[in-house]
């Protein structure tokens, strides 16, 4: 057992247990895949789920309960753009601290990105990844290497990652620079039902560039990433899915320019999925301030009239996911000048909060769209059985309390690294009961009394 | 008096009021300089580092003179920045130099934001000697002052800069200087050296030199780095010469009073005609003198020396 003195727990799977029985009783339960959005309870059996009913069966008398009478009982939440770090830097993130932190944010799964060192670019590296994710406190879906080494000159084999157990294929932080590779590896993908993942960045345009090119870039003197960087590979990308009909997936989308695209192409029919994340919705380059390195990641912070069409794209559908690009850095990365500092924040611990605080909680989005974009969209473009509450499924089920007002302090992380870009915000509503396969594996008590309050009432009295 | 700011990090930001006593100061300053013994004890027992990441050798020098007039202690640092790289961090440089008791740190470095950095790490009072492509406050100042020496204020009157705006730490101090100042400030330069975004700034822009030039009362030109013609942000040598650089011609249409300013180092026959920059309106090396006497200005106001 893993405890945070914020009330957070992580409980460690412990496979010579027997499943236990639970229901989930008088919670908002959110499932759009079966259309239910009602006042239901959700029971759990031998880590199956056997009932979403309005009463619960007799032999459930003795099984453990979960009173969640005011929050919502969703789908497992999944996060599909995560660096996990092993092998290779693990000081940073592992396997398993990476999938506790995913268990404290809602999420029962996680794709991860394969620019670890070695690259996942083969069978045995998949592989790899999915032994040491055995008995983690989240599943593990990883995504290959498009190409060898990511060095954008020959194919990795798809179709030997595929049969392992590789979800998607991506080069994800760089681009598949030669137009010519990036065709054949869209071609030859079409034989696997797994997306290819774009990251969208035309690295010439982008070079030494820190932060995006604007009038905050001008003004603190640092070397802009200009939006077109982006838009000019994800412009390529669309046509080259229209051209060829293989199926892809925009990664971390940040300008009003590539909203505009993917909505046009989607429009006309191409096979195309997008995703963004929480810091484009909630932040842009004004938030750098004084050269704040835990405000900077690739694509970077863009202006407010960006941040506005993001927001756009995710109420209209354009935008289909929401992930956290979770990028784990240690502090001598990112406790340096800003040129120097690395590209990346952490998200897992505060994705969830940041959706509830700045779209739920601003009419944005309905409860069913935030599961739709965090746990059914997600495993639907990735082919894989979760992100319904379907009878008979892995319950896999995140219990969410939509309100309760906390504050980020990444000293309460379960990842190894504290690179937050909302260190100090106020967000509302956090992950209550995270189950994973019939087991409860991380569970947040509420203080009882607010400390502060109690320290007033004892200096006045 | 005292100034507001506890650093000098840049002059964005930086109010008309500590503008002009640093500038006011630094006058005071030159009957020090005329002196036989061009030395006060103002700073003494300071200890003040040149932590100098980038190469320089007027800057340094400048600053180094002004620590030694004022009595101070300097110790010069000077790093390569690849060694450093395979090294130790900007904090722990920072923190193990503050463990060996100092006051003031002169930091030059070639990534914008260092100097704040270094505030967030130390004590020590900190002045910017150029980061990056941000800001090169003492060099503003040297220019102000040698403006209003000459002129006599600094209020209304006209200066364009002309060049590499987009490379020119010099080129932003001295936009937002010159503008709280009550300065009028025109940035000239092709389009691919001048900022995308120059609205931030404040300033006008314009990639017409004849434009920049008319009416002004101070021509500022920058050098030209020769090895951006590689990289693709001007074609020829010639061409740049013939649409920006300034010579004879040009300046013969200019106000006869019109002050020829310049950074350093110059490129001789490419922004610049050598009898331009030697000629009777150049006040270059005026620059390089008032230098010493703004730096001492700058560190006298900073460092709280007592009045000697």
């Amino acid at each position: 057992m893993v405890n945070r003195d914020n009330g957070a727990t992580i409980f460690p799977i412990d496979g010579s247990q027997p499943l236990p029985r639970i229901v989930i009783k008088n919670g908002r339960v959110i499932d759009p895949a079966n259309g239910v959005d009602d006042i239901l309870n959700v029971v759990i059996d031998n880590g199956t789920i056997a009932a979403v009913s309005s009463d619960i069966p007799g032999v459930f008398n003795t099984a453990v309960t979960i009173d969640a009478q005011g929050a919502w009982v969703v789908p497992g939440l999944m996060d599909m753009h995560v660096h996990l770090r092993e092998p290779g830097r693990e000081d940073k993130e592992t396997i398993a601290s990476g999938t506790q932190a995913a268990a404290a944010g809602g999420f029962t799964a996680v794709a991860c990105m394969p620019n670890t060192n070695p690259v996942l670019d083969e069978e045995s590296k998949i592989r790899y990844v999915i032994q040491r994710a055995e008995g983690c406190a989240s599943r593990v879906f990883p995504i290959g290497a498009i190409t060898k080494n990511s060095e954008g000159e020959e194919l990795a084999p798809f179709g030997e990652m595929v049969a392992v157990g590789a979800c998607a294929f991506s080069d994800d932080g760089v681009s598949v620079a030669k137009s010519n590779i990036m065709r054949n590896a869209l071609n030859y993908s079409k034989s696997f039902d797994t997306p290819i993942i774009c990251h969208c960045e035309d690295k010439v345009l982008s070079y030494r560039g820190h932060m995006n090119e604007g009038v905050v870039s001008t003004r603190l003197g640092i070397r802009g990433i200009p939006t077109i960087a982006e838009e000019i590979v994800t412009a390529r990308d669309i046509l080259m899915a229209e051209y060829t009909g293989a199926r892809i997936h925009i990664a971390h989308v940040s300008t009003a320019g590539c909203v505009r695209m993917i909505r046009d192409a989607k429009k006309r029919g191409v096979q195309l999925t997008a995703e963004t994340c929480p810091h484009y919705f909630t932040l842009t380059d004004v938030d750098v301030g004084m050269y704040d390195t835990n405000k900077k990641m690739n694509p970077p912070l863009r202006t407010d009239r960006d941040r506005r069409a993001v927001i756009e794209g995710l109420a209209d559908g354009t935008i289909d996911v929401i992930a956290s690009d979770h990028a784990p850095h240690v502090s001598e990365e990112k406790d340096v000048e800003f040129d120097a500092a690395a590209f990346g924040v952490v998200g897992l611990e505060t994705s969830l909060a940041t959706v509830l605080t700045y779209l739920v909680d601003k009419d944005i989005l309905m409860p069913s769209d935030v599961v739709e974009k965090m746990s059914l969209n997600p495993n639907r473009i990735l082919n894989l059985p979760g992100g319904t509450l379907s009878v008979g499924a892995p319950a896999d089920v995140t219990v969410i309390d939509p309100t309760a007002s906390w504050k980020v302090e990444s000293c309460h992380f379960f990842s190894k690294s504290r690179n937050t870009a909302f260190e100090g915000f106020p967000l509302k509503g956090f992950a209550r009961e995270t189950i994973l396969g019939g087991r409860i594996v991380f569970k947040k008590t509420y203080p009882k009394t607010p400390l502060q309050l109690v320290k007033k009432n004892n200096g006045k009295g | 008096m005292a100034l507001t700011i506890r650093h000098l990090l840049g002059l964005d930001g930086v109010s008309r009021d500590d503008i002009t006593l640093i500038l006011d100061t630094a006058d005071s300053f030159f009957e020090v300089l005329s002196r036989e013994i061009p030395v006060v004890p103002t700073l003494r027992g300071k200890t003040i580092v040149n932590l100098f990441y980038e190469g320089s050798t007027r800057t340094r020098i400048s600053f180094e003179l002004a620590e030694k007039r004022l009595s101070a202690s300097p110790v010069n640092f000077s790093v390569s920045i690849s060694s450093v790289s395979k090294g130790e961090t900007l904090r722990d440089t920072i923190r193990n130099i503050e463990a060996m008791k100092i006051d003031m740190v002169v930091v030059r470095h070639d990534a914008a934001g260092v100097p704040f950095f270094l505030t967030q790490c130390t004590n020590a009072v900190i002045i910017n000697a150029g980061d990056g492509l941000h800001e090169h406050p003492t060099q503003a100042l040297l220019d102000m002052l040698t403006i209003r020496q000459k002129i006599g204020r600094l209020e209304g009157l006209k200066v364009a800069i002309v060049g590499d705006i987009f490379h020119s730490r010099v080129a932003r101090s001295n936009a937002w200087g010159m503008k709280t100042m009550g300065m009028e400030v025109v940035l000239c330069g092709p389009h691919t050296l001048l900022p995308q975004h120059p609205e931030s700034l404040g300033v006008p822009v314009t990639d017409n030199l004849d434009e920049a030039l008319n009416g002004a009362d101070v021509v500022m030109l920058l050098r030209l780095q020769l090895e951006r013609q590689s990289s693709g942000t001007f074609p020829s040598i010639r061409e740049y010469r013939e649409r920006f650089g300034l010579d004879l011609d040009r300046l013969s249409d200019l106000s006869k009073k019109v002050l020829i300013m310049h950074p350093g180092p110059i490129n001789r026959g490419i922004e610049l005609a050598s009898n331009v920059a030697d000629g009777p309106n150049s006040v270059i090396l005026e620059q390089v003198t008032n230098g010493v006497a703004v730096r001492m200005a700058v560190l006298y106001l900073l460092g709280g020396g007592e009045n000697g």
